[in-house]
């Protein structure tokens, strides 16, 4: 179902802010992006924009450049041609470790914990660019780096209720069972307190119920935390459900984009799907 | 294979969950000190030496268990900040008339700056090219240090000859014992800085570059920065232990520093265990003692008993002394407490 273009969304400060989505500044606009890997396009002219409170589903058959258009927005490739700007200005000029203070944050398709870690470590991590220290007075436990401990603590024991990890919050991650681990990245990209999330393949290696329980999170994540997200999923239902609009690729290129019901009537998108893409 | 396979380290446990494991290892530890601090009460003053060897290798291999055991880069060159350390605090001793105790943040600084000089373009190297690189480091050592360039200072071959410093203010120790207390003291800050680092948001960020480089740049971890602080960090630790150990040798010469100087510190971390930072005590006493068990055995046949004896050490704890202590940490803690998760 489209939500209503005038809406309130709660801040996590409490203030409220009106949001006019058709009229205000996009917070990502990705602008003729191409990607080349040798010989491979991975990705060809690709433009949309994504706009604040919304989640957008980038969907796609295997291959067809979804993940390389993540690395590109957390700035892990540079695009061959084409920019890419968040809040109106171009990203391209940054380092990949100076996209989460700007607010973008993002999972990883396939695991990327940080094993050896507690998973309150591993949230703590996620909020590292939300204080300043250095190894000195880190070293020194000088007070201004204990207040900073102090605060950061505060925001991951909220995670930490938020994504009920409290019964495994201080067991290192390597063994705890998938869904707990995916649960723990998604507070861990919180903990950067994004503007905008990435979530690659989220419901991959989930159950039926944690894949409900998955959607419900991803509306939360946006209506009570001010969270914009882009969401790349295969799977339809999830992504039919959750998302106010979605970007279709093959091969690189955008064949679609619309409200998820438009996207699913379109023919184009049929063929692509059933592997008959390419003539 | 699992990367932790390769890798035997230990974060520091939990506080809470662990609640029983730690205050075990927090009296474990307070009983270590104290055990540290009678001792040269009780020693000839040739075993005092040894003892303050062995904290002295023990601080050098907490520097490279921050690098190793913490951030994940290898060294073989570490004996070269060694010896950087142990130039520094003679030079400043014998041709500046520095007081010793000065030496040792100015062998620090001096090592900082050297470590994270060839940390920075070592950033592009990983595991065994770094190791070589490192190697590469260590090898040249000695030979820098007998050029004649820089013989005005270094004293070439012969080296320099230190005096060894009286306990102050009239206290009743001999200079060995007095020595032994210094090191003890310099020892226990240093650890107490390492501990805090890596529980800090600094360790955090090394620890998860470790783990996961790229989820830790997406995190806003600065890697590049943070490998760097890294290596002049433990740089640091391994000069202030260099400066110490001239200190107490009273001598420094090129051939004190060889590469079978960073093979010894490689050895002791991993016998202390990688990533445990009290592993480096055990390590420490593994570099002073051993060799001298090895030769007690049969002096002929010193080094083979040697190797021997360290074949069997990895075959029977793998991970280190910490591994083998959090095995039986854990065992006791499943045995006091059942756990709670099912
Ligand atoms: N680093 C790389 N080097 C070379 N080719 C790459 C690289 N990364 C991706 N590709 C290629 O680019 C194309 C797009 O890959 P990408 O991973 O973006 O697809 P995807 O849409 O995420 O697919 P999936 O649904 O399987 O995750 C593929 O042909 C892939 O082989
Ligand atoms: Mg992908």
């Amino acid at each position: 179902m489209p939500r209503g273009k005038l809406q309130t969304i709660p801040l996590v400060g409490g203030e409220r802010l009106p949001q006019q989505e058709s009229a205000s500044l996009p917070l990502l606009t990705i602008r003729d992006v191409s990607v080349a890997f040798g010989g491979i396009r991975a990705l060809d002219g690709i433009s949309f924009d994504l706009h604040r409170g919304q989640v957008l589903g980038l969907i796609g058959p295997n291959g067809a450049g979804k993940t390389t258009l993540f690395n590109c927005l957390s700035r892990l490739y540079t695009p061959t041609s084409g920019d890419i700007l968040f809040e109106g200005k171009s990203i391209l000029g940054r380092a990949a470790s100076r996209m989460a203070e700007i607010g973008i944050g993002r999972t990883f398709q396939n695991l990327a914990s940080f094993s050896r870690l507690s998973v309150r470590d591993n949230i703590r991590v996620g909020a590292h660019c939300r204080s300043r220290t250095d190894m000195l007075s880190d070293g020194l436990r000088l007070p201004w780096m204990r207040r900073a401990e102090r605060r950061i603590d505060g925001i991951v024991d909220e995670l930490i209720a938020y994504l009920e990890l409290r019964s495994v919050a201080d067991l290192p991650m390597a063994g705890l069972p998938f869904g707990t681990l995916k649960r723990a990245e998604m507070a861990r990209a919180l903990a950067i307190h994004p503007k905008l999330l990435l979530l690659d393949e989220p419901a991959g290696g989930l159950n039926h119920d944690e894949i409900g329980e998955l959607g419900r999170l991803i509306r939360r994540i946006r209506d009570e935390r001010a969270v914009t997200v882009l969401l790349v999923e295969h799977h339809m239902n999830l992504v039919m459900s959750v998302s106010d609009r979605v970007v279709v690729l093959n091969f690189g290129r955008k064949i679609s984009e619309g409200d998820p019901a438009g996207v699913q009537a379109n023919p184009e998108v049929i063929r692509a799907y059933l592997g008959s893409g390419r003539a | 294979m699992d990367a932790r396979d390769e890798n035997p380290a230990i974060s520091e446990p939990p506080a809470d969950r662990a609640g029983i494991r730690f205050g075990a290892l927090g009296w474990t530890g307070l009983a270590v000190v104290v055990v540290l601090a009678a001792l040269p009460l009780f020693l000839a003053n040739f075993t005092i030496f040894q003892l303050t060897m062995m904290l002295i290798y023990a601080i050098a291999i907490l520097g490279l268990n921050l690098l190793t055991g913490i951030n994940g880069q290898f060294s073989l060159g570490h004996g070269a900040f060694y010896a950087i350390g142990a130039y520094t605090a003679a030079i400043l001793m014998e041709n500046f008339g520095l007081a010793y105790g000065w030496t040792l943040p100015a062998a620090g600084l001096i090592c900082f700056v050297s470590g994270f000089l060839f940390g920075l373009p070592a950033l592009r190297l990983e595991g065994i090219y770094l190791a070589l690189a490192t190697f590469g480091l260590a090898v040249a050592m000695p030979q820098f240090l007998k050029l004649s360039v820089l013989e005005p200072w270094t004293g070439g071959v012969q080296g320099i000859v230190i005096t060894k410093p009286d306990a102050p203010f009239g206290l009743p120790l001999s200079q060995d014992q007095w020595l032994y207390y210094f090191t003890l003291v310099v020892a226990l800050l240093l650890y107490w800085f390492a501990a805090n680092l890596v529980a800090s948001r600094s360790g955090r960020a090394l620890m998860a570059i470790r783990d996961n480089p790229l989820a830790a740049r997406a995190m806003g971890v600065n890697n590049a920065l943070y490998k760097s602080l890294a290596f002049g960090i433990s740089a640091a630790f391994t000069g202030i232990a260099g400066a110490l150990g001239a200190i107490v040798v009273q001598f420094v010469a090129p051939d004190s520093f060889t590469f079978a100087l960073s093979v010894a510190l490689f050895v002791g971390l991993v016998v202390g265990g990688v990533g445990w930072l009290p592993g480096a005590l055990v390590g420490g006493a593994f570099i002073v003692f051993i060799p001298n068990v090895a030769e007690l055995f049969n002096k002929a046949l010193a080094g083979a008993v040697y190797g021997v004896i360290l074949i069997l050490l990895i075959y029977l704890m793998p991970t280190g002394a910490g591994g083998l202590v959090r095995k039986v940490a854990d065992f006791v803690g499943r045995r006091m407490k059942p756990r709670p998760d099912r």
